[in-house]
């Protein structure tokens, strides 16, 4: 296939995964805000803190309130990463790629971008519809994903659109768990506290993986739902299970056995994934998840990089 | 009750005797539409217009922020063909695109033509459209048009004349394919009773035609779009879908070694078709225009050792521009010898000066248009121009008068079209495409254009017309 269709259809879901992903971080913080009368608006900039984008939120907007947030991540036209900015940026791709794909396919992601472009500010009084609008952003992703999965054939463009969602879905969640660094570290007297509970929950929700992690915890820690959202082998917003399925999906396109690697992208997550089979949480916590977070991303940056540069800029 | 009152007024109706009755090959519609409630029609409209937007068959329009993919307006009462004039007109056509590509052949070769005086050299090379690089080439088959679109009016006697050619990049087919779609959904029971000709092979014959151009049997084939800015962007991504082939930018292809390749995950793979949809003068920079980005350095080095084939040839060009348009019937009548079955619409050349003294003296009852203009650019229609745009215009024809011809203000006919909620008289072109391979195929119908504000003759999309799907009937 053609190098430039590959990089258009990565990152074609890579944007459909980090808005779908952005409408649940608001989704859930919205709801929690609920939830804390007092003071809500203290936990809206750490979410602008997890998306990297909050040199370019202080100098738009004086103050992190609940709409300027729900605005900007929404639909800031001048927010490179903001919901309307990456479903316009999907479509954009999925034009350049429309042969390779089906037309169902183009029709979900041409009438999402229809819908939305439309929009174009949030205001108080549209807040009783905002759980329907960001629910309704996530099943326009879940039916793109579903679209893909059901009306192209799995072949190259389907492995590299694979690349894209689960590399997109690995940062997703280690910004998610490292959120917790930014808000959620907890005074003294609050620690422990239902606010600290409730935290920890809405971190599991922004996941959406509170109904799998109570089949397998009985109870909400931090290092049970960090072990949950790293090191999960089945559940497929884990990294680890991101990167598994990355792996594979590496060996399917350049046909090297399990134990080789064809490419510096390989070798990377080999090595990554290798290290995540035998890690222990333990071990993360000792060390400082923040920075073991941060140590990740980094990785996983780099990763996108090397795959870039092995298949897109041949 | 929507066709109870409509005016046919003093034009050609495309459905209607002068006397008011209806033809012959519009019986069927009528009563159809006579069984239809007044909001029914409309419906109809606007649910075609919803599928086409959704399916994003839109073209863009250059210079507008706000709203850059416009779907064309499609109107849902067809243009109705019968078989008996269809036949004819199809003659015409390939008797024309034969005589072409002999022409070309020859400009860019012995020039006997030129030589037998029949097309002076000054206006052939004078024609932006020749491209001297080409001198001397014979492309694969001697084809140098392989997908053309011939512009055809009916004036107001009812003849159908030839308005102009387009050999380098003509576009609008993938409408004619899409509209077809959704008019068979439209009116299922009509396709049935007027056993319309299908047109759904198209694509099918587009890529056999390439296929065959390159004389390779698994031959490498992909369509070369100049990117999803380009106003036609939509028709390029559709055809090479439908033919199953790759749409690549200039910056997917490189040349090595005289061979054209594209860019793979795997490297590189060579390409032995291109069916191009960019200006010859855009495709390589290294040859024409330096500042292009939009081409491909080397190729066409490529193309003069065969290495690669081009759809169509660079250099067909030169029978766009709008003078040599003016010599068809003579150049049908020196390489074939036979009179032109479809006729020219009169023209004056301004380079003449015969010919421009008169059109100084009736600018205001003629069409005067740019030898190379398009889409509707860089023309006056006389009559609604005020005497001061007629003066400004005249000045730029004396400026450079071998870039002008006039023609007379034609009475295009007119079709019923709906507007707001009732039936109107508009007027229409017609747009067949004809691949040239094997043998020539005209595919029964093509674009109508339709010019959507009340007594326009403008037709183009990017001047807000619209269009209509064309039937032709399978039998009498």
């Amino acid at each position: 296939m053609l190098s430039r269709v590959a990089e258009s259809v990565y990152w074609m879901n890579r944007y459909m995964e980090r808005a779908e992903n952005y409408s649940r971080f608001l989704d859930v913080n919205f709801q929690l805000s609920l939830d804390l009368n007092e003071d809500a608006n203290r936990q809206w900039m750490p979410l602008v803190y997890t998306t990297g984008d909050n040199e370019l939120f202080t100098k738009k907007y004086s103050h992190p309130t609940k709409e300027n947030v729900i605005h900007f991540m929404s639909l800031d036209a001048e927010n490179p990463n903001s919901i309307v900015n990456c479903v316009l940026r999907a479509r954009e791709n999925a034009r350049t790629i429309r042969e390779n794909i089906s037309t169902p396919m183009w029709e979900v992601i041409n009438e999402f971008y229809l819908n939305f472009k439309a929009r174009k500010k949030f205001e108080e009084s549209d807040m009783p519809g905002i759980v329907e609008f960001f629910k309704s952003i996530r099943n326009q992703c879940l039916l793109f994903y579903g679209c893909q999965e059901a009306t192209i054939s799995h072949d190259e463009v389907w492995h590299f659109a694979l690349l894209g969602r689960l590399l997109e879905r690995a940062d997703k969640t280690t910004r998610i768990l490292d959120m917790k660094y930014f808000i959620l570290l907890p005074s003294h007297e609050e620690a422990g506290a239902t606010l600290d509970l409730l935290q920890w929950l809405s971190l599991l929700k922004s996941a959406s993986a509170h109904e799998m992690f109570n089949r397998f915890y009985t109870r909400i820690t931090p290092k049970n739902i960090a072990q949950f959202l790293i090191l999960d082998k089945l559940f497929p917003r884990a990294i680890r299970f991101c990167l598994n399925r990355t792996f594979d999906s590496l060996k399917i396109l350049s046909g090297t056995e399990k134990d080789s690697y064809a490419n510096e992208v390989e070798r990377r997550v080999g090595l990554l994934l290798s290290e995540m089979n035998y890690a222990s949480i333990e071990e993360i916590f000792g060390s400082g998840m923040h920075e073991y977070l941060d140590r990740l991303q980094i990785r996983l940056n780099g990763i996108a990089t090397e795959l870039d540069e092995t298949y897109f800029r041949n | 009750m929507l066709l109870t009152n409509y005016q046919t007024d003093s034009f050609y109706d495309e459905m209607f005797s002068p006397e008011g009755g209806i033809r012959q090959s519009y019986h069927i519609l009528k009563s159809r539409i006579e069984r239809m409630d007044d909001k029914e029609l409309f419906r109809r409209k606007t649910s075609a217009e919803k599928a086409l937007l959704s399916l994003g068959i839109t073209f863009n329009v250059y210079g507008d922020d706000e709203e850059e993919e416009r779907i064309m307006p499609f109107d849902i009462i067809p243009r109705i063909v019968t078989a008996h004039e269809w036949r004819k007109l199809e003659e015409g056509l390939k008797q024309r695109i034969r005589a072409l590509n002999l022409f070309i052949q020859d400009v860019y070769g012995d020039e006997k033509i030129v030589r037998d005086g029949v097309v002076p050299a000054e206006i052939l090379h004078s024609s932006t459209g020749y491209l001297k690089e080409c001198k001397g080439i014979v492309p694969p088959k001697g084809t140098w048009i392989h997908i053309t679109g011939t512009d055809l009016v009916r004036d107001g006697e009812g003849r159908m004349l030839v308005l102009e050619d387009n050999l380098r990049c003509p576009s609008g087919v993938s409408y004619v394919l899409e509209n077809r779609e959704v008019m068979k959904k439209t009116f299922p029971e009509l396709f049935a009773s007027l056993s319309v000709r299908p047109i759904y092979d198209y694509p099918i014959r587009l890529r056999g035609m390439l296929e065959r151009v390159s004389g390779k049997p698994n031959p490498s084939i992909a369509v070369l779009t100049p990117g999803i800015y380009n106003s036609a962007y939509y028709e390029h991504s559709f055809l090479a879908s439908r033919m199953g082939v790759p749409l690549v930018e200039g910056t997917d292809l490189l040349v090595k070694d005289d061979y054209l390749f594209m860019r793979t995950t795997r490297g590189l793979r060579q390409v032995d078709v291109l069916y191009r949809r960019i200006d010859d003068i855009f495709m390589d920079p290294k040859v024409f225009r330096k500042d292009s980005l939009l081409g491909v350095p080397g190729i066409f080095e490529a193309f003069k050792k065969g290495n690669v084939a081009l759809a169509n040839a660079p250099g067909t060009g030169v029978a766009d521009d709008k003078v040599i348009y003016s010599f068809v019937p003579e150049i049908i009548k020196y390489y074939l010898g036979e009179d032109a079955i479809i006729p020219n619409v009169p023209t004056y050349l301004c380079s003449r000066e015969k010919d421009l003294s008169y059109v100084r003296e009736n600018i205001g009852n003629l069409v005067v248009k740019a030898a190379n203009g398009a889409g509707g650019y860089g023309m006056i229609i006389g009559p609604t121009a005020s005497r001061k745009e007629q003066q400004e215009f005249l000045a730029k024809i004396d400026a450079d008068p071998r870039n002008y011809i006039a023609q007379p203000v034609l009475s295009l006919s007119r079709v019923p079209t709906l507007v707001e909620d009732k039936l109107e008289g508009r007027h229409v072109d017609l747009r067949p495409f004809i691949l040239y391979g094997e043998d020539i195929y005209v595919m029964p119908g093509g674009l109508t254009r339709v010019a959507l504000r009340k007594g326009s003759l403008v037709v183009n999309s990017s001047q807000g017309g619209g269009s209509k799907d064309t039937w032709v009937m399978g039998q009498e």
